[in-house]
């Protein structure tokens, strides 16, 4: 038992407790609702088991699922961005990301935000297109990711800042 | 045998991946197909508790709101009480029309949603109580949505703001029936589908359930005339609604149990089969 595990463990239940408390309580404009859960998914240490990750985010979005009623749609959207991290890795930080050492929860580095801006919108565009499952609301998909992923990046980044481990 | 191992090892993210996409998008698609139990839902006691705590803070939150609806209804009722002539008649739940007192369960919302294109409600009542699938969810308003999952302390409801939901309904004044649906926009207005051209419709004329339906009794308030448009290519109206309900602030509800339901299907199921 390591601390990583425990922090990893510590920051699952509390996002989602936070999720289900407080912003699934949240309908900006009556169909704005942002999402900041994934930030377990976006925070997970870069170089750690990769089928942990994709495992516990299907908890993680299977649990949603049971407190909105939504069938699976959470853990769907939540498995492909576990799944697809890596690539968005690659895609922000260039190919030698894994050689650095990455620590997302310090200051907000233009990569930074780009990473968390790709995999933002992976999540909410499969969540939501889940949720409609019809072409016709094309455009009601779109608006509704583009408006809740601003929202969810905000709220992202002031937890981001808000747990912030202290400077030893 | 070894590259089979081997091809299991060296894939086992891409397999992991697979599994668990493909679990989720078959409870998705289960969910999507209409009116069948899901296997995930709130009612059971992890999110059911949950909910229930949540709603006791907000509760207390409202109170003073809460007071000043019964201090109405205390109002109300003591205007009963001195103009009663009969007091042997329970004046409360008289005024639903259709339908006996014993055939009613009175629960609470616990758990509301409204923002997406499928809501549902969570009850903290369930099978204990008598609930099953199928049952009409209304209040004193109008009506509400159908039950769908019942565990034993709780209960999911297909609320009306659900683009799953059909109910039958009818024009108040002329039993000119259509289909009750919602296309996921507004949550004050639902739709009223296959109207017939024949309806004289005006603004204002007032929507209730009708007696096609085997989940709610006959007349039974939804809400009033809103819009009429005319559908192109058919004879029909649709007609948009607007709710006497404010769906988005749910307290108290009742649940109707339908008595001649079974007999009904029985009945109809018996049809069926001498057709075949």
């Amino acid at each position: 038992m390591n601390s990583a595990l425990l922090v990893n463990i510590f920051r699952f239940i509390m996002l989602l407790a936070i999720q289900i408390v407080i912003f699934n309580n949240m309908n900006f404009l009556g169909y704005i609702s942002p999402y900041p859960y994934i930030l377990y998914i976006i925070l997970y240490p870069v170089n750690s088991n990769r089928s942990g990750l994709i495992i516990s985010s299907f908890l993680l979005g299977i649990t949603m699922d049971m407190f909105c009623n939504s069938g699976g749609i959470h853990a769907a959207a939540c498995v492909i961005l576990a799944y697809y991290r890596p690539y968005i890795f690659k895609f922000s930080f260039g190919l030698s990301y894994e050689y650095q050492t990455i620590k997302l929860n310090e200051s907000l580095t233009p990569e930074r935000f780009s990473f968390i801006l790709v995999s933002v919108f992976l999540h909410h565009i499969v969540l939501f297109i889940l949720e409609a499952f019809q072409f016709k609301f094309i455009w009601d998909i779109l608006l509704r990711t583009l408006f809740s992923s601003v929202f969810t990046i905000l709220i992202s980044i002031i937890i981001i800042y808000l747990i912030k481990p202290n400077k030893r | 045998m070894q590259q089979i191992f081997n091809f299991i090892i060296r894939n086992s993210n891409r397999l992991l991946f697979l599994l668990l996409l493909g679990i989720s998008l078959a409870l998705t698609i289960q969910s999507h197909s209409f009116h069948r139990s899901r296997t995930i839902s709130s009612a059971n006691f992890i999110s059911g508790g949950v909910y229930e705590k949540i709603n006791t803070i907000n509760e207390y939150l409202n109170l003073r709101t809460e007071n000043d609806e019964l201090v109405l209804e205390n109002a109300r009722l003591k205007s009963l009480l001195f103009n009663i002539e009969d007091t042997t008649k329970a004046p409360m739940i008289d005024s639903i029309k259709g339908v006996k007192p014993a055939d009613i369960i009175v629960s609470k919302v616990i758990h509301n949603s409204y923002s997406t294109h499928e809501n549902y409600l969570t009850l903290n009542s369930g099978s204990n109580e008598g609930i099953k699938q199928d049952m009409g969810v209304i209040n004193s308003l109008g009506i509400i949505g159908v039950i769908d999952n019942t565990s034993p302390n709780y209960s999911t409801v297909v609320s009306i703001l659900n683009m799953k939901s059909h109910i039958n309904a009818k024009l108040k004044k002329s039993n000119h029936f259509g289909s009750l649906t919602w296309n996921g926009k507004s949550t004050g207005y639902v739709q009223l589908e296959d109207v017939p051209r024949l309806a004289s419709i005006r603004k204002g004329d007032t929507i209730v359930t009708g007696g096609q339906s085997v989940i709610f009794p006959e007349g039974i308030n939804i809400g009033t005339v809103d819009i009429v448009y005319k559908k192109e290519g058919t004879s029909f109206y649709v007609i948009k609604v607007k709710l006497f309900n404010d769906m988005t602030n749910l307290g108290h509800v009742y649940i109707i149990k339908s008595k001649g339901r079974e007999e009904l299907i029985n009945l109809e199921n018996k049809s069926k089969e001498k057709d075949e």
